[in-house]
Order: structure tokens, then C-alpha cells, then sequence
């Protein structure tokens, strides 16, 4: 295997989920794997699980998925600014009550990690971090040296992350790398509508290519309203720019954003 | 007795006592009673902290904090910083009333170049003049809100630190009312964290200490997520050796060697101002322990 596809964070936003498979296979790769966060935000939780099945995606676990998948309070996120905790309540209250007890089932017993060969590189599929599943590892807040540390500990080439919502990659010694693959869900805070997943190649040296995905955002935006999920999620799908859970933001990244 | 010993995972985050126990102001709610006259603890120079970055790096330290007494007292810090942010992600705790725009300008510069963020988080302790002045000296309260001010004008985006004060304080009325102090001195989108106090060092007195009842025990961290506290992921460089956290570098125990690799050892987490970390945990850290995961 030389060739992957890799997203996370799908946050119900299956459109977005539906274009990017058909880019992915338009392009060829030998397998396509996502890396959790499958709700959240978007409307209609349960259009998400059969594309993922059609589609022979592999799927690890997320902190949206083992909360949903485990009846659990809240999304895990922990959110102390009290706006941000009103919003990360609506939006998990909605997909825990839209998704069916089979599919919490399926979220439930998902793998928390994986591991894969591709081409030489050793790679360490996870969620937030090898870790824990729910560390936010920011581009401008994660020194090199720690995921050197990350790569001995874990005797690992390559670490694929997602749950932050924003891509990155950063070569580290040694040829080994580490791959934030971006996020099916929402815009990465840019000011474009479009979103994010990434090519994987090692042939034979490893190669990162971030895909943008363009999708029906207005459609999306329309069944949000239609279920009536706040008019701030909306403002991000179509404006491509954060409104909600911004405090967990390094500098850098925050003045990015226009919020 | 089961003692409560916290085992360090992985130092993630590597403090420097780079002010000492120097301070310009002498809040009254200080842990470490920082002060104009206190020497306990001294400055540490660029050359220390570039020892120290470099045996940081073998060990796969995430990020690194910077406080005191107050850190722009020490005339390296600009240099400290700068030569910080080629390692890591850099976060200073500062009093907000000493900074220059010479320092800002340099500072803003050293940030741009580097891939990571340069922090700020900025101690007030109350939304009134009332409030703050009462526990950080008179005039205080404008001359914080200048330092914050000048930090937004060069694009900074500090974190503004809130020590409740009182013992009934409010955190979503307090928060709010930050909220509208921060815009209407031209912050329009505020960072704001709200920390417990300390009850130890001028605290002590200005309120109560711990009680002996208020002791965390080794049944107590059955259960208990260490990661939420610090010792369990820091530890804190003084001109006076390895420390296993800023809290606690007055307490002699809590010295853990000369060298970072001597600290990296557990540490029985029964000193008073424990029972607040255990409370609350990572009160140290930039973000909420539950929102770094």
C-alpha cells in the first residue's frame, strides 16, 4: 500500500463527506480512512454512516464518537467559556437524539487507534494525539521536540491526526512526520467555504497532499436552518469563518480567524 | 500512611522563575508575596535559560511558560522570548504595567518569524478600579488596562487572568462583566480565564489559609485523573534549582534537584495549595486541563 486518503471530522456534514469520496476514488488510492468525530454541527447525524460503509471506509474513534457511542453527557470537548458551552450543548444534544441506536452501537466500537505500513513509513493513525484521544496538538503550540518524543515513544514514521479542525503538517528528524489531515465538517476558519482531506503517498518517499473540497455549503446551510440548528453554525458554513469554540485557540491560529 | 504521590507522565510544559520573587506591585493576594524588596528568588539569565531550552529539547518538552514576580523586570526577557520561540510555543504571565512598545515591537517581530505563538496572559482582578486596586495596589487597575491595550494594538491577543477574589464571586457574571470591560478598551474579542486563589504566601493573610482538614490524601487520588494536575506534566527552573511546580517554590520539598533530569521523580502532592489544584486542576495552563485533553 502506497496510497491513502485521510479525513476526520465529519461533523454531520455528509455532502461534504459524499464529494470527498468521490474525489478520493477519482484520484485512486488503495484505502480511504477517517479519523473520527463523525457528529456534531451539521444536520441529519445518521446520512453519515451509510456512505462510510458503502464506501469500505476505515473509521477510528473520536471524543464525539465515544461520547455518542456511550451515552455519555457531553461531547468531551471541555469548554470552560460559558458561550462556547451553550453551543457544544445544542450541538451534541441534536446528535446524540438523531442518532439511531445502531449507529451509537457502530461509534461505540470503533478502534481508538490504528496502525498501518505504508510503503517503508510506520503510521500511527489517532485521533487527537497518540495520547489521548481529546488533545488539541496546534501547529503553533506543539514544539517539534515533542513529536520527536511522540515518534520514539510510540516507534512511529508518521502520526495522522484531525480533531483540532485546522490541516498541518510538520517534518520532523529522522524523515518522520506529523499530519494534522484537516476536517470534513466545517471550513478551517480561512474565510473560504470549501474544506479539507488528505492524500497520503509514499512512493517512495512520503509525500502530503492537502485536498480542498468543494461541496453544495448551500444546501447544507438550508437543512441546518431546516432543523433549526443555530444561525451561528450557519454563519460558518457559509462564510467559512469560526463563530463557536474559539477559546481553545493559540494565538496564532486565532488571529487568523475574524472572530 | 497512603501518601498521595503523583508520578510526572511526560514533561510537557517547562516553567521558568524568570522575575525571581522581584515584583513592581505587592498584590495582596500573591502566593509567593512577590514584592519591590523581595530577593528570595533571583533573575535567571539568557544564557540559564538557553541551558536549560537545550536539555529541554532531549526531553521532549511541548511548550514553555515564563513568570515571577514580574518577568519585563528581568532586562533579558525580550531576548529570553525571542530565543524561546525557536524551541516552542512561549506564554509570559505578566502584570501588564511594564511593558514598552520597544520590547512589543521586538517581540511582535520574533513571533512573526517564528512557527509558533508567543502568549501573554495578563493578571487584573477585578472589573472595577474598586475591586482590582484593592488587591493590586492603588492606580493599578488603569495602568493594567493600558498594558492591555498597547498588547492589541501590536496584535496580541493576551489572555486575561482572573484571580476570584472573592469567596462568592460569580464566574458568568464576573466573565460577562469582563467581557464588556475588555471591548470597551478596544479588545474585541477577550481571552479571559478565571483562577481560584491561593490561600498561601500574602493570600494567607489577606483572606484565611488552608484548614488541616483541607490536605489531599493518597485515597483521594483514587479514581482521579492526575493529568488534571500540573506536577503530573511540569516542572518549574528557579535560580535555585528544579522545583515540581510554580506554586510551590517556597516550600523546600518541593525543590527536586539541580538539574531537569534529578526532577523528573513523583512528588507527594500534600502541601496545602495542593488541595486547590486538586480542586480546580491545570490552573496554571493556558486553556482549560479538560479542553488540552
Amino acid at each position: 500500500m502506497t496510497r491513502i486518503a485521510l479525513f476526520g471530522g465529519i461533523y454531520n456534514n455528509y455532502l461534504a463527506l459524499e464529494a470527498a469520496l468521490a474525489d478520493a476514488r477519482r484520484r485512486g488510492v488503495d484505502a480511504v480512512h477517517c479519523l473520527g468525530d463523525m457528529g456534531a454541527f451539521g444536520p441529519h447525524p445518521d446520512r453519515v454512516f451509510p456512505l462510510l460503509r458503502d464506501h469500505g471506509v476505515l473509521c477510528i474513534q473520536g471524543n464525539y464518537d465515544n461520547s455518542v457511542g456511550n451515552g455519555l453527557g457531553d461531547c468531551q470537548c471541555g469548554y470552560t467559556d460559558p458561550r462556547d458551552n451553550y453551543f457544544a450543548r445544542i450541538s451534541y444534544s441534536y446528535t446524540f437524539k438523531n442518532t439511531s441506536a445502531v449507529n451509537r452501537d457502530w461509534l461505540r466500537d470503533l478502534p481508538a487507534q490504528r496502525r498501518l505500513l505504508l510503503g517503508r513509513y510506520r503510521v500511527l493513525l489517532c485521533h487527537g494525539s497518540p495520547r489521548r484521544t481529546n488533545e488539541f496538538l496546534w501547529e503553533s503550540a506543539t514544539s517539534s521536540a515533542f513529536l520527536n518524543y511522540l515518534c520514539d515513544t510510540h516507534q512511529i514514521d508518521v502520526i495522522c491526526t484531525t480533531h483540532t479542525g485546522i490541516k498541518w503538517h510538520r517534518p520532523l528528524d529522522n524523515d518522520r512526520h506529523f499530519i494534522n489531515v484537516g476536517v470534513l465538517g466545517r471550513p478551517e476558519n480561512d474565510g473560504t467555504t470549501n474544506v479539507w482531506y488528505a492524500i497520503l503517498s509514499a512512493e517512495p518517499n512520503l509525500t502530503v497532499e492537502f485536498v480542498p473540497v468543494h461541496y453544495d455549503f448551500q444546501r447544507l446551510a438550508a437543512e441546518m436552518r431546516e432543523e433549526k440548528l443555530p444561525e451561528e453554525f450557519v454563519e460558518t458554513i457559509e462564510t467559512g469563518w469560526w463563530t463557536t469554540c474559539l477559546e481553545i485557540l493559540p494565538g496564532k491560529e486565532r488571529r487568523r480567524g475574524r472572530m | 500512611m497512603n501518601l498521595p504521590l503523583v508520578n510526572l507522565t511526560h514533561l510537557d510544559d517547562l516553567w521558568f522563575q524568570v522575575g525571581g520573587t522581584l515584583c513592581n506591585l505587592t498584590c495582596h493576594h500573591c502566593f509567593i508575596s512577590c514584592s519591590p524588596h523581595n530577593r528570595s528568588f533571583g533573575f535567571l539569565d539568557l544564557e540559564t535559560v538557553r541551558r536549560y531550552l537545550d536539555e529541554s529539547v532531549e526531553l521532549g518538552v511541548k511548550e514553555y511558560y515564563f513568570t515571577g514576580g514580574e518577568p519585563f523586570l528581568n532586562r533579558d526577557m525580550p531576548a529570553i522570548l525571542d530565543l524561546t520561540l525557536k524551541y516552542g510555543p512561549a506564554t509570559v504571565l505578566t502584570n501588564g504595567t511594564v511593558l514598552k512598545p520597544e520590547w512589543l515591537t521586538r517581540l511582535r517581530d520574533a513571533e512573526r518569524e517564528s512557527r509558533y505563538s508567543l502568549e501573554f496572559r495578563v493578571s487584573i482582578d477585578g472589573y472595577t478600579a474598586e475591586v482590582n486596586d484593592a488587591v493590586r495596589g492603588a492606580g493599578t487597575f488603569e495602568r493594567i488596562l493600558r498594558g492591555i491595550e498597547l498588547l492589541v494594538a501590536f496584535g496580541f491577543l493576551p489572555i486575561i487572568t482572573v484571580t476570584r477574589v472573592d469567596d462568592d464571586a460569580d464566574d458568568a457574571k464576573l466573565y460577562a462583566a469582563f467581557v464588556r470591560l475588555l471591548k470597551e478598551h478596544g479588545y474585541a474579542r477577550p481571552r479571559i480565564k478565571i483562577l481560584p486563589s491561593l490561600r498561601i504566601g500574602a493570600e494567607a493573610t489577606r483572606r484565611r489559609g488552608y484548614s488541616d482538614g483541607e490536605r489531599v490524601t493518597g485515597q483521594m487520588l483514587d479514581g482521579y485523573d492526575q493529568n488534571l494536575l500540573v506536577c503530573s506534566h511540569a516542572r518549574m527552573i528557579t535560580d535555585r534549582g528544579v522545583y515540581v511546580c510554580p506554586i510551590l517554590i517556597e516550600s523546600p520539598e518541593a525543590k527536586l534537584g539541580a538539574t531537569l533530569v534529578e526532577s523528573l521523580r513523583e512528588f507527594a502532592i500534600d502541601k496545602p495549595a495542593c488541595y486547590t489544584c486538586w480542586q480546580y486542576g491545570a490552573i496554571c495552563s493556558n486553556v482549560a486541563v479538560e479542553a488540552q485533553g
